[in-house]
């Protein structure tokens, strides 16, 4: 957004920071953070977001890495997922009797 | 996430048609009490209603460092000290989750840091009043973080995705803070009569201007309206304020300190406590500049500003000399 280069911050990138919180479960995006290289990035989304031992494991991105799937979180994009609802066992009558299905 | 986001074209090459159906989506989303995301269509003024009150949040919790960090060098035990420096540095965690909020919203935090240092975003006028004693560490964080965890626990359902999730780790962390503050006041209440005193002149200082925190009264409140419409505040100022009343009284009899208001008495009929008048030409006073410290925490932050450059252009000046050939691009041009 700033097209000033006045402060030496001005144009480090942005990282987003994923933070897995324990064994078994998978990273989850927990917010972003500038810094002028991934080390630098890695060291402050420690500092930022894991003070109280919330992750065993760290992921930082370039924001600009990231490819999202629309300008919108409403988008026709996802329209055929909603039109097969025999996607889902729910769909199914089963007869009375039928066990372990 | 929010890689290739851009706000895109305002109105005028969007049809007509097309804008008036973005407007209804947004609509029905707040109706339905779900939450808007950064890349959604929002209204203008929501989203600079939003970038207002999160950069000010987010200054607030970094000029908020000082008037406890003024202390950490005479904190009276190792463990004392410990605390206070875990707890500033929470105070900095919390700021960059709010500029990281803010900057879902199309905004750069070295514009915000600009605002704030050229004194055009303002910061919660409670951090212009001094901490003059030991105690005021304890009452800052009793009544100072009591009253923000009463502003900020309705925040974490705010209507703007980022922003409540930035709140819900920070009321997290607050906690914290209010329990070390009460465990200040509580140790000094129990104390020597010195210390009982120190605690009392503490509280005395420090209740109206906590009472402030919640800004102007309902009939006096310009944002209020609008962003309870749109989600973002959920309860007014005065509601918050006769809350955190009601909770501050009965713990202030557990310490064994006074409040500072003859007012303040039990209204059955109501089911609140009843307080005096706050003055509130002290609040516009503090707030237009003319608090006890505002100048000397903006000359602090523009100093730590300035005494940091050095570690900004060595940080950069490292990432150069080590990047890899062809990662050049992964820099923001």
């Amino acid at each position: 957004m700033s097209q000033s280069a006045r402060h030496s911050t001005r144009g480090w990138p942005l990282w987003e920071v994923f933070v897995r919180s324990r064994r078994g479960l998978s990273h989850q995006h927990v917010g972003s953070l500038h810094a002028p290289d991934a080390a630098m990035a890695l060291r402050n989304a420690r500092d930022v977001y894991t003070r109280r031992g919330e992750g065993v494991s760290i992921w930082v991105v370039p924001s600009s890495a990231i490819v999202a799937s629309s300008p919108d979180e409403k988008d026709p994009f996802f329209d055929p997922a909603l039109d097969k609802v025999y996607r889902h066992p729910t769909f199914y009558d089963v007869p009375e009797g039928a066990k372990h299905l | 996430m929010y890689g290739n986001y851009d706000p895109g074209p305002t109105s005028g090459t969007e049809s007509e048609a097309a804008s008036r159906q973005a407007r209804q989506h947004f609509d029905q989303l707040i109706a339905a009490d779900q939450r808007i995301e950064p890349r959604d269509w929002m209204p203008e003024a929501y989203r600079k209603t939003l970038i207002r009150q999160i950069a000010q949040h987010a200054h607030s919790e970094i000029i908020g460092m000082q008037p406890e960090g003024n202390w950490i060098g005479r904190a009276p035990s190792l463990r004392r000290k410990a605390i206070l420096i875990a707890k500033v540095q929470d105070e900095a965690g919390h700021g960059l989750y709010l500029y990281s909020a803010a900057e879902t919203l199309g905004i750069d935090r070295d514009e915000l840091v600009d605002l704030l240092l050229a004194g055009r975003q303002k910061y919660s006028s409670i951090f212009n009043y001094p901490t003059l004693n030991w105690a005021d560490v304890g009452a800052i964080g009793w009544l100072v973080d009591g009253a923000a965890i009463m502003n900020q626990v309705p925040l974490c359902r705010c209507s703007y995705g980022p922003y409540a999730r930035a709140m819900v780790r920070i009321c997290k962390e607050e906690s914290f803070h209010q329990r070390q503050g009460f465990e200040v006041l509580h140790t000094l209440s129990h104390g020597t009569p010195a210390q009982k005193e120190m605690a009392q002149d503490a509280v005395n200082r420090y209740w109206w201007p906590s009472l402030m925190m919640f800004g102007p009264p309902d009939d006096a409140s310009s944002h209020s309206a609008e962003s309870i419409s749109w989600g973002i505040k959920r309860f007014s100022n005065d509601e918050l304020r006769q809350r955190f009343v009601d909770m501050t009284v009965p713990q202030a009899e557990v310490l064994g300190l006074d409040l500072p208001d003859d007012d303040l008495r039990w209204n059955a009929e109501r089911g609140h406590y009843d307080f005096g008048p706050i003055d509130w030409d002290e609040f516009a006073r503090v707030i237009r500049g003319d608090g006890p410290c505002n100048a000397e925490r903006m000359r602090r932050r523009r100093q730590a500003h300035e005494d940091g450059a050095w570690v900004r252009e060595a940080a950069q000046a490292h990432a150069d000399k080590h990047a890899p050939r062809g990662h050049a691009e992964a820099r923001a041009s």
